[in-house]
């Protein structure tokens, strides 16, 4: 196992300072994810306007420094994506934590690609996963409207 | 008391964890098991195994007598007056909902109170959660304040002439604020408001004499004792055994069955439904011969010295926090650093072989009280050393290398 593959210098300045904190202003889409285990709370604001697509997307959270990279790498790569768009790109990441060793979407260039790659360090740290699918989750659930809160014991 | 000669009874510090020594920091979840603890219940299985109870063959009368020697044994170590105030259940957690449901079942209606404390473990909370939901009961937190100590004023206040049970932890498993329960009890009792404590911590650091808390009921765990996994032992008051409805039915808690009517066993055997863990139980045995053999007082006096190490070279470290700062603390260490999350601490340590726990280590009233979601937890066992103490500061300095902190 390697330290440095898991706490990247991304993922350490991520983590160290968000990006899209907060509520985005006339949010339409909301939810929250907890992970009972840690503690750790994410909260999602989705706006989107008539042509369904994400116009603004922020978060509020708490938790490591894994949790909170990976929900701020996500708020800007599916800022200004299509609804269809955003769940192509949710799913190419659980697919890449998950199954696969490399991200395939369309909807993501080279860069940005790189940039989700950089949480993949949690693969060989199974108990650090669901640090970083947390918030991808609650992105899902906050795009579908789903009431209920995610629990990342409910999710797999 | 010879730390090394103690250490080398464990098998498991002769492996290697991600290349380093173990620094075995986690004892408050499950201590780690010496050799005869080990051996005992290979040999039990090799050689002696039978159920209990239920045969007259001779490996089931060794097993019995076995079995019941552990309860003897558990007796005389918490010096309780009779064998039949020590059940046996799976751990604490179930000895807890033992008490929680029979009693509340017999003695808790709607309105009752029941005072337990901000310090509570889950475990001492959620089966009394449950008479709140069935019986519409209330229950009271007795405040804790800044350093991790129960306010007994405070408490003290709570009690009215509803309040039906007071439930509260001897030892902290956050903070390791050393409950006087002795005092708590005379408070109780002039009430005459009986007294659960859970001693998951306490019996395996601190010294506990039932007899001389005069609680009603004691639950610990023997996981935590140097133990096997699957026992948990409840004590209580005969008085109560007695009077109490029992919890588990099934086999062996039955002294006569009929089709219109059912006797049930007398005590322990009222209490102990089923097929018991008696290989664990019977294990259980050697645990006590192990915390005998090294002796309470010398024990006390190892973890006290390694405590204060450790308070004392964290605290030189900057931006680590202590939470609680408790009149008598036990070697539970709870602490935070500024810029780090716990979770991001444990995998770091667990690099170097360092395993401690983060969490809310199933305190989530305390972390709330302290405006915490989360913190680290370095808890001490009797096998720990100054070197393991060194080895986790160097560790955690190597967090704050890699957080960039400075
Ligand atoms: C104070 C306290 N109470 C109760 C428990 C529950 O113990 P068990 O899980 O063995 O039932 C623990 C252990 O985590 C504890 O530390």
């Amino acid at each position: 196992m390697d330290l440095k593959q898991l706490y990247q210098d991304i993922i350490l300045e991520h983590g160290k300072s968000p990006r899209n904190l907060g509520k985005c202003e006339g949010y339409s889409h909301e939810a929250k994810g907890y992970n009972p285990l840690c503690g750790d709370k994410v909260h999602v604001y989705i706006k989107l306007n008539s042509e369904k697509k994400v116009e603004g997307l922020t978060f509020e959270g708490e938790g490591c420094a894994i949790s909170l990279a990976s929900a701020s790498i996500m708020t800007e790569l599916v800022k200004g994506k299509s609804f269809d768009e955003a769940m192509d790109i949710m799913n190419a990441f659980l697919n890449m934590i998950k199954n696969t060793s490399e991200i395939q979407s369309k909807h993501l260039d080279e860069d940005q690609k790189t940039k989700l790659m950089s949480l993949s360090g949690v693969k060989q740290f199974p108990m650090r996963v669901k640090c970083a699918t947390l918030s991808w989750h609650t992105l899902v659930s906050a795009l579908e409207k789903k009431k209920e809160e995610v629990n990342t014991e409910k999710v797999d | 008391m010879d730390v090394n000669e103690i250490k080398s009874q464990f098998p498991i510090f002769s492996k290697k964890i991600n290349g380093k020594p173990l620094v075995y920091l986690d004892s408050s979840n499950s201590s780690q098991k010496p050799l005869s603890v080990i051996n005992r219940l290979n040999d039990f299985y090799r050689n002696e195994f039978s159920n209990i109870g239920r045969s007259i063959h001779s490996l089931a009368v060794n097993a019995t007598n076995k079995f019941e020697e552990t309860r003897t044994s558990v007796k005389n170590f918490i010096n309780a007056k009779f064998n039949e105030e020590i059940i046996f259940t799976k751990n604490a957690t179930e000895a807890i909902n033992l008490i929680a449901t029979t009693f509340g079942q017999q003695n808790i209606k709607e309105g009752d109170e029941i005072i337990i404390s901000e310090l509570e473990h889950h475990s001492n909370y959620v089966p009394w959660h449950f008479l709140r939901e069935i019986k519409k009961a209330v229950i009271k937190f007795a405040p804790i304040n800044e350093d991790g100590d129960i306010i007994i004023e405070k408490l003290k206040e709570l009690i009215t002439p509803k309040t039906k049970i007071i439930a509260i932890t001897h030892l902290s498993n956050v903070t390791g604020t050393i409950v006087p329960i002795k005092e708590i009890v005379e408070i109780a009792h002039k009430k005459k408001i009986p007294v659960l404590v859970d001693g998951c911590q306490s019996v395996p650091h601190i010294k506990v004499d039932v007899t001389d808390l005069d609680c009603d009921f004691y639950a610990f765990s023997g996981h935590k004792v140097y133990g096997p996994t699957g026992v948990g032992i409840l004590y209580a008051k005969k008085k109560w055994l007695e009077k109490l409805p029992p919890f588990i039915g099934g086999g062996a808690m039955i002294s006569e069955v009929k089709k219109d009517n059912i006797i049930y066993a007398p005590l322990p055997e009222k209490y102990e439904a089923g097929t018991m863990p008696t290989a664990e139980v019977i294990t259980f045995n050697e645990s006590i011969k192990f915390m005998k053999s090294i002796g309470i007082d010398s024990l006390i006096e190892h973890e006290k010295e390694i405590t204060n190490y450790a308070l004392e070279k964290l605290k030189k470290i900057n931006s680590v926090k202590i939470i609680g700062n408790p009149k008598n603390k036990a070697g539970v260490i709870a602490f935070t650093i500024k810029g780090i999350h716990p979770h991001d601490i444990a995998t770091i340590l667990d690099e170097d072989g360092v395993a401690i726990r983060a969490g809310h280590h199933c305190c989530q009233i305390f972390h709330e009280k302290m405006n915490l979601t989360a913190t680290a937890r370095a808890s001490i066992g009797v096998y720990n050393t100054k070197d393991d103490i060194d080895i986790l500061c160097k560790a955690i300095e190597n967090c704050r290398k890699i957080f960039d902190l400075k």
